[in-house]
């Protein structure tokens, strides 16, 4: 698969792999939200490591301009990312390094079962990667009969429990240190069976799994968060030191990179180093930097190799509007801010992506009409704290509604193909189109307001709706639509009164006692 | 469904000397049909709002909402964009760059800093206050409205905790996430009783709609009401407000 030419297809290859909701996002949700410990767990994690990235990114004078430098730079990136990518390639193999193209999941899980099989390993280290989990490296290799063993802790803990990771950072954040140290009593060989719930104690119990893994693998996986074209050296940002274990100890070393993670040279990394730990752990800098190029004699891994994922990466820079998205350098500062993430965890999100990134790159890499992902744009509020929060300034909730419009856009074809019932919400929005968009249209819908008074009762409040609406008064009433409307009081009643009726016109502030006669909110309520 | 608030703005602008002109032609700002998608749907809604503020007869438009607001400003010249209406773009960045939400309108154009001095408002009640998502992120108000509301005679701010979270309205998503949006509106409602407040005050009808539809719900007598309307309010000319709300003089108002 070496050498494979990349190429922009002309047809999208959209992404496959741990990418898809199975189920839409509302009914997920539903049954995240019904767990109180899940609830719990989240809503005190986020709180935690949005109060840290809030004190380290205040302390920055030049945040806002970083992050247009970051932006800026993930932009010109994606606009000449062949350039780039053969750059890459070409010094990466210059200095001992071995290339693979993978256009999706299937090439990219093949070609590293294939290194690992010509190195006869039956079992490998990982290092915490996103890109592994997207194309569910880790199932395929088991059915190879090979045995990945994930090293990041949370990583790990997710893995002994047989779960999924539920958060970019912290994958485990679902789990509090109580149902971890359960996890361990468990599932971990030779564990201590007086294990606690402390902290030191549970690293402790960890590291000893591990060192055993570390000294006998001969082969290890990887990710990476940055690749610097000028060199072809790649790089890997992490906390613990177990990813730094894996990048030197064994004899070869396979990474699996997204290709829109290239940068162009070091002084682009430099950025990228102040914006990423204080927007992911909430840290000035992160513990463990790893770099390396291609293949140094006698010191580290001697088989190094790099797959380069497309997987949907292609098909979404092909989109104006959310190519973007292909920004992301996976610091999930998003979903720490995000209230919908706060209270549903990362499960709902089905995709290895979860949160507001996820509800926008899952169905970006897949297309809108894969699977249920088209539930995913809805799963926002629009509050916008995630565009805020992203250190490359990723319009999230811009793309959210270009996805949404995509989403409505492409059912409007099939409905009309299968001559389908139009839902209640294109009917409600066509009718709303046609009420909203003339003033006359509307004065005339607001003759019917008595109706909706009558319908509210002597108490004044709606409390049951039907269809779509039910969700409404779930939990919320509805006031009575008032008497009258507002274009009824000023035809009726304020313009009649003639211009004498508004105060002298006068620059002057006045004071309490020549309050107008206009003073509202008087006669809302009788 | 709020005419209150659209008469207060009017009170609060003819009190402090200026022409107010309503042009009939106006209804929507078609921002429930940009956030759902409906973009098609949308356009005529958006080119209805274009024609009738681009008049030149007024100096500047001025609506209660940041979220209309805002929509105004970012999305009306993204859907004619999108739509291939490049003409409509131009004269909706046009009608977007003299359209001002009112806390801004008062405090950067007009110079309002003292509420009670400057437009005789006086409130005399205890208010939570929160800061609707758009106006605040998409408009970056900051703490204009606060900062009115707490000018106001009378008047007790109440601290709310969390005050910059969503209270999950959203538009159609409180109905397509309706699990999701409930829970969010259950701790912003929590975190409103626990203040002691008897009103929460806010930028946005559609997020009082939605935060006063969940208090009314859980029968708490709490209540919402639109800055505006309190910012009118006057000795003379109290505003009305529902449910059982003490007077911070001691008294109970109904």
């Amino acid at each position: 698969m070496s050498g494979t030419f990349l190429g922009m297809p002309s047809l999208p290859v959209f992404g496959i792999g741990n990418l898809h909701e199975h189920e839409p996002f509302p009914k997920a949700a539903r049954r995240e939200l019904s767990n109180p410990q899940l609830r719990a767990n989240l809503g005190h994690a986020t709180r935690t490591i949005r109060d840290k990235r809030l004190a380290v990114v205040s302390e920055l004078p030049d945040w806002e301009e970083l992050r247009e430098a970051g932006r800026a730079i993930k932009e010109s990136v994606m606009a000449r990312l062949p350039e780039l990518l053969e750059e890459f390639e070409a010094n990466f193999t210059a200095r001992g390094g071995t290339i693979h193209w993978a256009r999706d999941a299937g090439e990219a899980n093949s070609i590293v079962a294939a290194l690992i099989r010509d190195q006869d390993a039956t079992e490998v280290v990982k290092v915490k990667s996103m890109a592994t989990q997207e194309i569910g490296l880790n199932e395929y290799l088991e059915e190879q009969g090979i045995a990945a063993y994930e090293t990041d802790l949370a990583e790990l803990i997710v893995q002994l429990d047989h779960d999924k990771p539920s958060h970019i950072l912290v994958p485990a954040i679902h789990k509090n240190r109580s149902q971890v140290r359960d996890i361990f009593l468990r599932e971990m060989e030779g564990v201590d069976p007086e294990l606690t719930n402390e902290p030191a104690r549970l690293a402790a119990a960890a590291r000893a799994h591990l060192r055993r893994k570390f000294l006998s693998a001969k082969v290890a996986v990887s990710g990476a968060n940055f690749a610097l074209a000028d060199s072809g050296t790649l790089a890997v940002v992490e906390s613990e030191g177990n990813g730094r274990m894996c990048l030197t100890l064994p004899e070869t070393l396979i990474t699996v990179m997204g290709v829109e993670k290239l940068l162009p040279g070091w002084e682009d990394l430099e950025v990228f180093m102040q914006l990423l730990p204080r927007s992911s752990t909430g840290e000035r800098m992160n513990p463990y930097t790893s770099l390396w190029t291609g293949v140094t004699p006698d010191d580290g891994p001697q088989n190094v190799h790099l797959v380069l994922l497309d997987n949907g990466r292609s098909a979404a820079l092909a989109d104006e509007m959310g190519r973007s998205a292909l920004h992301c350098i996976r610091c999930s500062a998003c979903m720490n801010v995000c209230p919908v993430y706060e209270r549903t965890g990362g499960h709902a999100y089905g995709s290895t992506y979860p949160g507001p990134i996820g509800a926008i790159l899952s169905p970006l890499l897949t297309g809108i009409t894969a699977e249920e992902n088209n539930s995913l744009p809805y799963a926002s509020s629009l509050c916008g704290a995630c565009y805020d929060a992203c250190p490359v300034k990723i319009n999230i909730p811009d793309i959210l509604v270009h996805l949404r419009g995509e989403d409505v856009d492409s059912k409007r074809g099939k409905n009309r193909r299968k001559r389908a019932m139009p839902s209640q919400m294109d009917v409600g929005m066509k009718a709303a189109s046609w009420a909203l968009s003339s003033g006359k249209n509307l004065g005339l819908v607001e003759k019917a307001l008595p109706l909706g008074r009558l319908a509210a009762g002597p108490d004044r409040k709606i409390t049951k709706l039907p269809g779509i609406a039910a969700g409404w008064t779930q939990s919320r009433d509805i006031p009575a639509p008032p008497g009258q409307s507002f274009r009824q009081w000023w035809n009726k009643e304020h313009r009649a009164a003639g211009p004498d009726a508004a105060p002298a016109a006068g620059t002057d502030a006045p004071g309490p006692e020549s309050a107008g006669p206009g003073s509202a909110g008087t006669e809302e309520n009788p | 469904m709020y005419p209150a608030t659209a008469r207060a703005t009017v009170s609060i602008l003819e009190r402090l000397g200026h022409e107010v002109i309503f042009p009939a032609g106006q209804a929507c700002c078609g921002q429930m049909h940009v956030n759902s998608g409906y973009f098609k749907e949308a356009l005529p809604v958006v080119a209805n709002h274009v024609k009738a503020f681009e008049d030149d007869e007024y100096d500047v438009a001025v609506a209660p909402s940041g979220s209309c607001v805002a929509s105004v400003k970012h999305q009306h010249p993204m859907v004619a964009r999108r739509c291939g209406d490049a003409g409509l773009e131009a004269r909706a960045a046009a009608v977007g760059a003299k359209t001002y939400e009112l806390s801004q309108l008062l405090v950067d154009v007009l110079g309002v800093t003292d509420a009670a001095a400057q437009l005789g408002s006086y409130f005399p009640h205890r208010i939570a206050y929160h800061p609707s998502c758009h106006g605040m992120r998409l408009l970056r108000l900051g703490d204009r409205q606060l900062d009115l509301l707490r000018s106001v005679g009378g008047i007790e701010v109440a601290e709310l905790p969390e005050a910059d979270q969503c209270c999950g309205f959203g538009g159609t998503f409180s109905m397509k996430n309706a699990d999701v949006s409930s829970a969010m509106l259950a701790d912003k409602t929590a975190n409103i009783c626990g203040t002691g407040a008897d009103l929460c005050a806010g930028g946005d009808a559609s997020c009082l709609m939605h935060i006063g539809g969940g208090l009314s719900r859980q029968g708490s007598g709490v209540t919402t009401m639109h800055f505006a309307e309190i910012l009118a309010s006057t000795l003379e000319n109290p505003a009305a407000v529902s449910g059982d709300v003490r007077l911070t003089t001691g008294r109970t108002a109904r």
